[in-house]
């Protein structure tokens, strides 16, 4: 096996992984906060891409604007669906939310499946992005390099804002007590609809790295979905770093396999979830509640 | 309030001939239909119900919320259809081996997910079977797209020949019958009313003594169990197993039918699935998107009835009836 394309498949792994860090720190943001898995955030990922897309197709908007609009866009849309649905299940069994959810995330694929089909729209790489660097072991392709980069900043940034920041101990604070952080005068109820909208924001902008790389497709999000579903039992909601680390080491992990033994790329991670589940229930830095 | 014996017999007397006038209602329906409806379509309704309320169980009964019930459909589906097709088994044989495969997946994912509860269940249970469902995809047996198609049905006990569609009808409409009052009876065991109170306090359970997780392992490969028969049945009676069967929107298809039907309640997922299985075959003649109007019926049950159309149903008679009696 040439050590090029073992090199090739790991970056590939690392730019999974970075997507799967993005989306389940997404995930873990807005669980901490509203107690429900977002099982929409495979679509706001999907929404991420296909408005990119369609700001280049209809209006001639390039990658550079997109990835500022998209993810806004994205984390608009979340912020109203957070007003207008599910903030009318805080008080239900978890459960509803979770399904609350899943209906929503039903909603926005089949639609744009319906319009769109399930082949993928071609996006190109960004224009200064398009080249690569020969780095003698292996190529390395100037816009991969670059989404690695993006997403690590935002993985980093966000940590840093929730764990170092005055906003970020308000938003730890009503994690834990709610009711609390509500009598010390706090808006609790516009944070976590800002959360949410974050939250959604980062899956959004997930989507607009990954158009260049993959083809923006309809599909793209349930795909990813259950991936990172896998990824968040295996990591567990406890912490943000843990998130991250668990997403990127997942997705090296999986392309690592894609080298060996490419028939169980697929099955990798979920072999790992399995093995987790049997030594460590409440996941690596996971919480027993 | 305290009801004296006599009284309380009298009530489950009642009971009784209530279940019994409803089963021979049942019954009646069932023999009749084949002559109103085309009878594989009804094959295909009475598969959908028994499936859902072999999850009905599951979350009715235990509080489990299961993401991943397809595996077990379709690990009987595939199985029935691969040992009836290319091993030649038997009808009665291949859908024993579709069931025993799908409880054995059932011990399999029960024993890994049941260490979790809510909704980290869910997403390892949808994971679970989103391995499954790569299997089903990689693996030669299943030929992929394609799936197993041209199952034969063979003859019931050697002797009746089921390629007749009436045939196969009554067939599929008997085992649909054992298996919804294999539920009913599940529910009013002493095995059923230790589930629901797991649901409504596992703590005080635990506290009690009993053995929580091996009760809820029995009840998620009960479930499993029949979600194979139901698997299997569909597979022989239909003659196809494809990946659509073990796929994610078979298992959201049924979460989506006992919560329409109303969950808890015994004839509820019947009512969802017939609904369901009846909507998808009508909006597909019609080129209506199926997963836009399944996600808005997702939505308007969680914000406007939660209960269901046979729980709501049954609350708003029980309010009423309360309200008569305080009058009276």
């Amino acid at each position: 096996m040439s050590l090029t394309a073992l090199f090739g498949q790991l970056l590939l792994g690392l730019i999974n992984g970075s997507f799967y860090a993005m989306l389940s720190l997404g995930l873990a943001i807005i669980f901490g906060l509203l107690a429900i898995v977002n099982a929409a955030q495979g679509a706001f990922y999907m929404l991420g891409a296909f408005v990119a897309w369609m700001l280049l197709q209809y209006l001639g908007i390039g990658y550079w604007w997109a990835l500022l609009l998209a993810p806004l866009a994205v984390g608009i849309i979340g912020m109203i669906l957070e007003r207008t649905l599910i903030a009318r299940v805080y008080n239900l069994n978890h459960l509803y939310g979770l399904l609350l959810t899943l209906g929503v995330f039903q909603i926005i694929q089949g639609m744009f499946v319906h319009w769109y089909g399930t082949s993928g729209q071609p996006y190109g790489d960004p224009v200064g992005l398009t080249g690569g660097y020969n780095l003698g072991f292996m190529f390395l392709p100037a816009y991969r390099a670059w989404v690695v980069g993006v997403s690590l900043v935002f993985c980093f940034g966000t940590w840093y804002g929730i764990e170092k920041t005055r906003l970020g101990a308000y938003l730890r604070a009503a994690t834990e007590n709610p009711m609390l952080v509500r009598a010390f005068g706090i808006n609790v109820p516009r944070m976590v609809t800002l959360t949410f909208g974050g939250g959604v924001a980062l899956a959004g902008l997930a989507g607009v790295l990954a158009a260049p790389i993959y083809q923006v497709n309809p599909m793209m999000g349930a795909n990813i979905l259950i991936t990172v579903f896998a990824v968040v039992v295996i990591g567990g909601f406890g912490s943000i770093l843990g998130s991250i680390v668990t997403g990127l080491a997942l997705g090296v992990l999986e392309g690592f396999s894609k080298v060996f033994y490419p028939e169980a790329s697929n099955m990798v991670i979920f072999a790992v979830m399995i093995i987790v589940l049997m030594v460590k229930p409440a996941g690596l830095f996971g919480r027993e509640r | 309030m305290a009801l004296d014996l006599g009284e309380a017999q009298a009530s489950a007397a009642r009971t009784r001939g209530v279940g019994r006038l409803g089963l021979a209602l049942a019954i009646a329906i069932l023999a009749v239909a084949p002559f109103v409806v085309y009878p594989v379509f009804l094959m295909d309704v009475l598969c959908m119900a028994l499936f859902a309320c072999a999850f009905n169980l599951l979350i009715g009964g235990g509080g489990l919320l299961s993401f991943g019930h397809a595996a077990f459909f379709g690990a009987g589906a595939y199985i029935a259809a691969e040992t009836a097709k290319q091993f030649g088994f038997p009808f009665e044989l291949a859908m024993l081996s579709g069931i025993a495969s799908a409880t054995f997946l059932g011990l399999l994912f029960g024993v890994i997910a049941i260490r979790r509860q809510g909704l980290f269940f869910a997403m390892i249970t949808l994971a679970l079977a989103q391995a499954v469902y790569f299997l089903a995809l990689r693996l030669p047996f299943t030929h992929s797209e394609d799936g197993i198609q041209a199952v034969p049905r063979g003859r019931l006990l050697g002797i009746v020949d089921l390629g007749n569609n009436l045939a196969m009808y009554y067939v599929a409409a008997a085992i649909f019958l054992l298996g919804y009052l294999l539920v009913a009876r599940v529910w009013r065991s002493p095995f059923g009313q230790v589930l629901r109170a797991i649901k409504d306090n596992q703590p005080r359970m635990i506290s009690l003594g009993y053995p929580v997780d091996r009760y809820k392992l029995l009840n998620f490969v009960l479930s499993a169990a029949l979600a194979g028969v139901a698997g299997s049945l569909k597979a022989i009676a239909i003659g196809l197993a494809t990946l659509t069967d073990v796929d994610f929107t078979t298992s959201t298809a049924v979460v989506l039918m006992v919560l329409l039907g109303g969950m808890g309640t015994l004839l509820g997922p019947v009512i969802g699935a017939i609904l369901i299985v009846s909507m998808d075959e009508y909006l597909a003649g019609i080129g209506v998107p199926v997963p836009v109007v399944v996600g808005v019926i997702f939505v308007l049950i969680i914000l406007v009835f939660r209960r269901g159309i046979l729980g709501e149903a049954i609350y708003h008679w029980e309010r009423w009836q309360a309200r008569v009696a305080l009058r009276g």
